[in-house]
């Protein structure tokens, strides 16, 4: 075999290592329920779930409580299933936090209970000045 | 009044510069194709068609630039961009902060590009320009904003607010010109900001040099030529666009509050991965250079490179990457353009190569272990490998909307550590080049078989080795991997380090180009594993105060809370928050907000004391000063080891109404390590909300406690004079003096009482860094005592976070050397493409 060859296999060997390392470390979407499901079967990989701050008729967000050293808060986040879970965040209250349209936490749930999704990371997507009408 | 002439007459340089380049790829491909005695008139035609399209593309520019720097409102790129508080340095960024304006600055690159490359070739102008003419017809048409049916060619900056905006006021009044515009995105308010897009755009725009050179040498069926010409050109685009990589970098490290310079954000990693591919290029073109083999490989790396940076700016502006990135661009219907665009060239690059191919010499000869040509070809390998295992799981939004445009459904996400995950491939291949590169270099210079490659290795490697122990205590570094990068780092910078002072005695400095290079990758590896390896945050909550859940034990916080005033062990610092400042015009350093009352005007306020500085006072009291930025507050943080006083740093926040808190770190350097402080939350600073009325009745010298302040009353004084109130006959003015003691700090504030015929009037003091209203509320002479109604809200706080980074500076002189190395080796080989040209070999 000639040694152009070998290289060749060691070549495609690495780059499917790195595919399926890929496939193994992608994350997911997914909804509460599948996300606890998760966590229940033992499954501690984070996972990314996208939806809205819960908020009252008036349109104001409710159920958000800021620690008292202000370095953490809870939220209350509706999913795209319409299923409500209190979320922790390890981090002060980013401050357009309370005015994003739509929420991407990613974490995953923490405890026996399961009561509580733990985020290590929030997205916002927040009313872009692009869109802005109001001159 | 709205002025529509300098829209049209931008949209009409548009259409121009759009027609013009297509004219210039025809009548280019004309003059390839035409005889000796047609040539002369072709080329002619062509050159005055390119510069049309330069003349017209240049005044796109200063048309735009116009609009903004004359705060031109009425038209939506201006509105959006730019607004009156900028300073001029900045407008520069509102010019490339739209897409368009993007485009525009890649346009212009290009144009630059093209007159360097007429006036400098012979018989490469003609199928050279054909295709830079044709990328600058893509590029045009993406700010075209022609309109045919449902069909929209480009979106153009010269667009009038009142064409987009569906604000009711325009039904009103057409002519409407808002007073001012939303300005520039703070996180791109920093002098890096206004350098960094045009050095990355000049790299992304410079690799099309060598693309166009090889595609002109496959359809000229110059087959190896084309090197020459190309190569400095590659060495060139990979020292700007590598430049432009650190630049951003360095940027997010001075501004962004992530506590990096790199995150792996898909915007990031789409400006790495065609770098990493022109590294491999430029490798195994000089080898060609050298020994003739490898030019299928650099065939397939300069296509690769170039469609790469197209599929880069694919991934940041059609929005596909959605959430994935935080600073991708909107959505402007270009996507689909932008696919054409780039499908186009990967097509030609693909269908030239594909029918070439069976004629493109290759050398039959077995590379052997012991050649260059084989280790070369390794080390490319590795770039582009390093190169495929970014931008796949880059480019996993782009592989769920294929999924979903064929009906199927993908809910694959990006990892959730992106840091952990890149990190553990790009170390280990990072390592495999640095032995590669020390090895390699060997072989470039000398010949080589097993016993001479032992003779000249052993002795770098038992010197690298010492070198790296010495690193090893000294830095602490005990985990495996580290140690393992460390030794590597070591080995090239020590290996490549030797051949560096052989060439410098042996020849010219020209050649050693390649070492230095190489001695910065070893540079930017130890670098990179000390200030993120051993990054450290120090602000750790020490307070104790948890939710007591089970699961949050193995939380750390990493932010701490910093009562005004009040110290905080922090690691061996002591720190305490000082309170809010403000950057004024000619004054050095930082002003305090309690100093300064905002006026009604954009960026000015009145001195309320005299501004100090350095023992000189720069404004008096009542002055009207010019603040920089009103919006940018620099937190003051004081350092203490002990009871002495070290430094001081003032991170920068700003509460944005459209992006919430942006803040900007501040960074103390050491030569060993920075200490990067941000702030992660503020206090609000609007109307603050009272609580109840507290009444408190002191005689003069008294010592009462008001919260938790220590507090004396000193005593009344009858006025004659009063500040702003002018004193009638029989008025009677009152000011009493407290000293409020908060930790080691002594406020000295004075309430006053004015009587005038039946009437009082009271002027309170409301002191927001402790948070008290205090007003002398009435005098009681039979008692001898005062009575003050004191109103409390909170005091002043932040919270922030602390990190160490240690040698952060290799990293930086390490980068600065691989530049360095760049720019020689780019010298030498431009010197050698310009000799053969004259002696009429091009």
């Amino acid at each position: 075999m000639k040694k152009g060859h070998i290289l060749g296999i060691g070549v495609i060997a690495v780059a499917i290592v790195i595919i399926i390392t890929m496939m193994g470390s992608a994350s997911t979407y997914e909804s509460f329920t599948t996300a606890k499901t998760m966590h229940k079967n033992g499954n501690a990989k984070a996972i990314h779930v996208v939806g809205e701050l819960k908020k009252d008729t008036n349109g104001s967000v409710v159920g958000l409580e800021v620690g008292e050293d202000k370095t953490s808060f809870i939220f209350t986040m509706v999913d795209n299933d319409g299923m409500e879970q209190q979320v922790f965040y390890n981090e002060p209250v980013p401050a357009d936090f309370t005015r994003s349209e739509q929420v991407v936490v990613i974490g995953a749930y923490k405890g026996e209970s399961s009561s509580m999704f733990v985020a290590e990371k929030i997205l916002m997507k927040c009313p872009s000045k692009y869109q802005e009408t109001d001159v | 009044m709205i002025n529509t002439f300098v829209g049209n007459l931008g949209h009409f340089m548009v259409i121009l510069a759009f027609v013009s380049s297509l004219v210039t790829a025809f009548s280019y491909y004309k003059y390839t194709l035409s005889n000796e005695l047609e040539k002369v008139s072709w080329r002619k035609f062509s050159r005055i068609s390119f510069y049309v399209h330069a003349v017209s593309s240049l005044s796109i520019v200063f048309i735009l630039f116009e609009i903004i720097y004359n705060f031109r409102f009425e038209y939506f790129y201006a509105y959006s961009h730019a607004s009156k508080a900028l300073p001029v340095h900045y407008m520069i960024s509102s010019f490339w902060e739209g897409q368009e304006g993007s485009f525009l600055l890649w346009i212009f690159w290009n144009v630059v590009l093209g007159l360097v490359l007429v006036h400098t070739n012979k018989t490469w102008e003609g199928p050279v320009m054909v295709v830079f003419a044709l990328v600058q017809a893509f590029l045009v048409s993406m700010i075209l904003g022609v309109v045919f049916g449902d069909l929209k060619i480009g979106s153009s900056p010269f667009v009038l607010l009142r064409d987009v905006s569906n604000a009711p006021i325009f039904q009103i009044n057409p002519d409407f010109v808002p007073e001012d515009g939303t300005g520039l995105n703070p996180l791109l308010q920093n002098i890096w900001m206004v350098i960094h897009p045009p050095t990355l755009f000049l790299g992304y725009a410079s690799t099309l040099v060598p693309f166009a050179y090889l595609m002109a040498g496959l359809a000229t069926k110059r087959y190896h030529e084309w090197i020459r010409p190309a190569l400095p050109w590659t060495i060139f685009s990979a020292l700007v666009l590598g430049m432009g990589i650190m630049m951003g970098a360095y940027w997010a490290y001075v501004t962004l509050n992530f506590g990096g310079y790199w995150n792996w954000d898909p915007v990031e990693n789409a400006s790495y991965v065609p770098w990493l591919i022109l590294i491999a290029a430029i490798h195994t073109m000089i080898t060609y250079k050298k020994s003739s083999t490898a030019l299928k490989t650099s065939i397939v790396l300069v296509i690769t490179s170039f469609i790469l940076v197209l599929y880069a700016t694919f991934l940041v502006r059609s929005g596909v990457l959605g959430d994935t990135s935080v600073h991708s661009f909107t959505d402007l219907g270009l996507s689909g353009q932008l696919l054409i665009y780039l499908l186009f060239f990967l097509f030609v690059a693909i269908f030239l190569s594909a029918k070439e191919w069976k004629n493109i010499p290759t050398s039959d000869k077995e590379a052997s272990v012991y050649s260059r040509e084989f280790w070369i070809l390794i080390g490319a390998t590795t770039l582009a490998l390093m190169a495929f295992q970014v931008i796949l799981p880059t480019s996993i939004p782009v592989f769920n909307a294929v999924i979903e445009s064929f009906g199927g459904i993908s809910n694959m996400a990006p990892p959730a550590d992106q840091e952990e995950f890149y990190s553990k491939f790009q170390l280990w291949f990072a390592v495999a080049l640095a032995l590669l590169t020390a090895v390699g270099q060997y072989f470039w210079w000398k010949k080589m078989d097993k016993e001479t490659l032992k003779d000249v290795l052993t002795v770098p490697y038992i010197i690298s080795l010492i070198v790296a122990a010495i690193i090893i205590t000294v830095g602490k570094v005990y985990t495996i991997s580290y140690i393992v990068v460390v030794m590597a780092g070591a080995f090239t910078i020590i290996a490549n380090g030797g051949i560096f002072f052989q060439l410098m005695r042996t020849s010219s400095f020209k050649l050693a180009g390649g070492s230095l290079a190489h001695i910065g990758l070893g540079m930017i590896l130890i670098g990179v594993m000390f200030s993120s390896g051993y990054s450290e945050v120090i602000s750790t909550n020490m307070s104790g105060l948890t939710y007591k859940k089970d699961w949050e034990d193995d939380l750390n916080k990493e932010n701490i809370l910093l009562w005004i005033n009040k110290p905080l062990q922090m690691k061996e610092y002591s720190v305490i928050y000082r309170g809010r400042n403000k950057k004024v015009a000619g004054v050095p350093g930082y002003v305090n907000v309690n100093k300064l009352k905002a006026t009604e005007r954009v960026n000015e306020a009145v001195a309320l004391q005299d501004i100090e500085a350095k023992g000189k006072v720069y404004h008096k009291k009542g002055e009207l000063v010019n603040i920089v930025l009103e919006e940018n507050s620099y937190f003051e943080i004081e350092y203490y080891k002990g009871d002495d006083h070290k430094f001081t740093l003032f991170p920068m926040s700003q509460p944005n109404p459209t992006m919430g808190l942006i803040s900007s770190p501040d960074s103390k350097r050491f030569i060993t390590q920075d200490l990067y402080t941000h702030i992660s939350a503020i206090n609000d600073y609007g109307d603050p909300e009272w609580k109840d009325d507290e009444i408190y009745d002191v005689s003069p010298g008294e010592q009462f406690h008001i919260s938790d302040f220590v507090t004396t009353f000193e005593g009344g004084e009858v006025l004659t004079e009063v500040d702003g109130v002018e004193l009638q006959e029989g008025d009677v003015a009152v000011k009493a003096t407290l000293v409020i003691y908060d930790n080691d700090i002594e406020k000295r504030i004075t309430p006053l009482f004015l009587i005038r015929g039946n009437q009082v009037g009271r002027i309170p003091v409301v002191d927001s860094d402790l948070g008290i209203k205090v007003e002398l509320t009435n005098i009681l002479p039979e008692d001898n005592k005062f009575s003050f109604t004191v109103n409390r809200f909170q005091k002043d706080y932040v919270v922030m976070k602390a990190m160490v980074k240690p040698h952060i500076n290799v990293l930086w002189a390490g980068t600065f050397l691989v530049l360095i190395g760049f720019g020689v080796a780019c010298y030498r080989r431009y010197d050698e493409f310009i000799k053969m040209r004259d002696k009429g070999l091009e």
